[in-house]
């Protein structure tokens, strides 16, 4: 065991802290507005431009080759800082590895440097209204026609859906074929003709996500994103990825962490009574986050000598969502009577967002389940 | 930066939690609760001879110069073998304190000849195994001392986990100075320890329960089936996977104090202990619950571990008190 870092990873993270410092270009629109999501995509081309769009990617794709410690460190350095969130995050967290394992040279060298740059902005199209938790209930057909498929049906809950460039879904190319069977990973284009897309209104009142309709809908063969029928197994790589670090890393939860304790000590310096109760709650969400952050590094040394994310990725999806669901609560009880009020008050925004946590990405009773079926071996039935 | 033991350091793990389970099996360790001095016989001997006594004295005490991190990881295994001994009292505290004071005392706490465990003002007022050790490291305002067994008398308190012999001890002869070894440090090693054995009664409760819920069948399957019983046990597993983490990276901020001053090793320490605690606890009420009434008796041994995740739990503070000390670190 050796928990100190190299003096590479060190001068990595004062490269990567000035960088982020110098280029942070404020507050800016919500990403879930039409004009917040393309001042989102500049802040993408601005990161890209520097470098620093995806780090983690090989250099001929428009990243820098960092191997998992300096990811974990810029991640830690990103949401320090202070700059805006990623509106590339489904595509580069849920999709990229997915294209990376599963694409052809064409796919790769086409979609990764366009997603990079944030010049394609990905929206993910699998959950459908009888499909949620039970994912193989879906019924989005896609029938070929020739070298294009035919779809028809309806996606939803689609994350960033409303302006996206591109959607990755899940559909049935075998409408035989029953539950994780006959299923294909679909690249579909948002100006495929007979695609229309309804946006939802979000708990905060953003369009946040969308409703998809599918109504003769033709995509180009070319798109299909590893066999067809192989659509599960592609699939249920890329959960793992989204369950796993590769969402939701330790950095976010950190530096959280840390604007909660500043803000008790701000509410001390002016004399507000912070009492014993909200100062544990406050103490327990920080130590959480550093738990996460140092369980996350044994999975990183396990995963840089060649182990794999299975099923375990469910028990760290359960743990971030629920401490970031409990920072933010003990944040608004912290600023009590006031919490409510919405002019400025991203504790406020982070605990409505934080609210989608438990159930996006799996719901955390699927995860419980999983959990216990597949990492703690208990009979499915 | 690389979280991650050495072959060396798993291989050691893996010999003692071999050596636990051959010489402290349950049968064991319920013995222990109904004989004279509540020990294991033949254990303490073994562990002196394969070195775990010695973990901590450095090589030229003819000690295995190994650390914390390495230690840990055995202590876990103690804790989920239910050893009755008090191996972290001895191992984990008194050793590196003889071993800091310079003490010739050490030859023969590494050897197994003299068996400690130790009086710190972290632990409350009651020893473990006071009446059976041969002498203690006993911390006597504020600083160590070394007290031989006929320097101190002991008054029995009765743990409802009869494994742990307690005892109120005074301090009534001439006891050998330790300057030289730091008595907030050798708390923190105790909280240290007693996180790592959390850790490891942790585990066993889980095995034991999702063993126990695979056969047990009601409603013409096994209990564990159902998804109130798998979500119990998985917020156990999740405890345990986020706690352990902390315990190491404690371990190696105590082992290496030249880059954690004593607020920072204090810091991590309650990091460890706090959810440590949190994670044992979770981990009874759960082991009791899904267990349902045959978790509830005195003949079964589910109690044994039950009952020393109580005890560990609280003792060298329980979680809210470490957390106040997290807190006051990051002076909120």
């Amino acid at each position: 065991m050796d928990l100190e870092l190299a003096s590479r990873y060190i001068d990595f993270r004062e490269e990567c802290r000035s960088w982020l410092q110098a280029n942070n270009p404020g507050q800016i629109a919500s990403m879930d507005t039409p004009e917040g999501f393309e001042v989102h995509r500049e802040w993408e081309r601005v990161l890209f431009d520097g470098g620093w769009s995806v780090p983690g990617w090989p250099t001929a794709c428009g990243g820098r080759d960092c191997d998992l410690i300096e990811w974990l460190i810029y991640e830690e350095e990103y949401w320090l800082s202070g700059v805006p969130g990623r509106v590339s995050a489904n595509g580069v967290n849920l999709l990229a590895p997915t294209i990376f394992n599963f694409g052809t040279q064409e796919q790769q060298d086409y979609f990764l440097p366009k997603m990079a740059s944030g010049e394609h902005i990905w929206a993910q199209g699998w959950s459908e209204p009888e499909a949620g938790s039970d994912l193989a209930a879906i019924k989005t057909k896609a029938i070929r026609d020739g070298d294009h498929y035919v779809l028809n049906g309806q996606k939803t809950w689609c994350s960033r859906g409303a302006f996206a460039d591109w959607i990755f879904c899940i559909v049935r190319t075998d409408p035989e074929a029953e539950r994780h069977a006959g299923l294909t990973y679909l690249l579909v284009p948002a100006d495929a003709p007979g695609m229309e897309r309804r946006p939802i209104g979000r708990l905060d009142g953003e369009p946040g996500f969308a409703e998809l309709f599918f109504d003769n809908c033709r995509v180009s063969v070319d798109n299909v994103l590893g066999e067809e029928g192989q659509g599960w197994a592609v699939a249920m790589a890329a959960a793992g990825s989204e369950r796993g670090l590769n969402l939701r890393s330790p950095g976010r939860f950190m530096a959280a962490v840390e604007r909660l304790t500043a803000l008790v000590r701000a509410m001390k310096e002016q004399d507000h009574d912070v009492d014993a109760r909200l100062r544990d709650e406050v103490t327990d969400a920080w130590i959480k986050a550093q738990a996460y952050r140092w369980q996350t590094y044994q999975l990183a040394a396990g995963l840089m000598e060649g182990a794999e994310i299975g099923s375990e990725a469910s028990l760290g999806k359960v743990f971030w969502s629920e401490l970031d669901l409990e920072l933010h609560a003990t944040a608004l009880r912290l600023l009590g009577d006031t919490g409510e009020v919405v002019d400025d008050n991203d504790w406020l925004d982070g605990y409505v967002f934080a609210l989608s946590g438990p159930i996006y990405a799996g719901t955390n009773e699927i995860q419980r389940n999983i959990i216990a079926e597949r990492v703690l071996g208990l009979p499915r039935r | 930066m690389k979280f991650a033991f050495t072959d060396e350091q798993d291989m050691f793990r893996d010999t003692v939690r071999d050596l636990f389970a051959d010489l402290c099996p349950p049968e064991a360790v319920r013995a222990s609760w109904d004989n004279e001095d509540g020990r294991v016989p033949g254990l303490w001997d073994a562990l002196a001879e394969m070195g775990v006594l010695a973990v901590l004295a450095p090589e030229d005490a003819g000690g295995l110069g190994m650390d914390e991190v390495g230690l840990v990881r055995i202590l876990e295994e103690a804790g989920y073998a239910g050893v009755p001994e008090p191996l972290m009292e001895h191992a984990a505290v008194a050793v590196p304190a003889l071993a800091e004071a310079g003490s010739e005392l050490i030859e023969a706490a590494i050897g197994g000849a003299t068996r400690y465990s130790v009086a710190l003002s972290g632990g409350g007022p009651n020893v473990l195994a006071a009446a059976s050790v041969d002498a203690l490291v006993a911390e006597d305002d504020g600083a160590l001392v070394a007290v031989p067994a006929d320097a101190f008398t002991v008054t029995g308190a009765e743990s409802i986990d009869q494994s742990r012999r307690l005892a109120r001890v005074e301090l009534t002869g001439e006891c050998a100075d330790l300057g030289g070894a730091d008595a907030a440090l050798a708390n923190d090693r105790a909280a240290l320890g007693t996180a790592a054995q959390c850790i490891g009664v942790a585990r066993r409760l889980l095995d034991a329960t999702v063993e126990y819920v695979g056969e047990r069948h009601q409603f013409g399957k096994p209990v564990g089936s159902y998804q109130a019983v798998k979500h119990h046990l998985a917020n156990v597993r999740i405890g345990i996977e986020f706690s352990a983490p902390l315990v190491y990276r404690a371990a190696w901020s105590v082992a290496h104090p030249e880059t954690h001053d004593p607020v920072t090793r204090g810091r991590d320490v309650s990091m460890a202990k706090s959810t440590a605690s949190d994670a044992v606890d979770e981990a009874c009420r759960a082991a009791l619950q899904c267990h349902g009434a045959i978790g509830y008796t005195f003949e079964y041994d589910l109690q044994l571990w039950l009952k020393r995740g109580w005890a560990l739990a609280a003792t060298y503070g329980d979680a809210r008190g470490h957390r106040d000390r997290v807190a006051d670190a990051l002076e909120i």
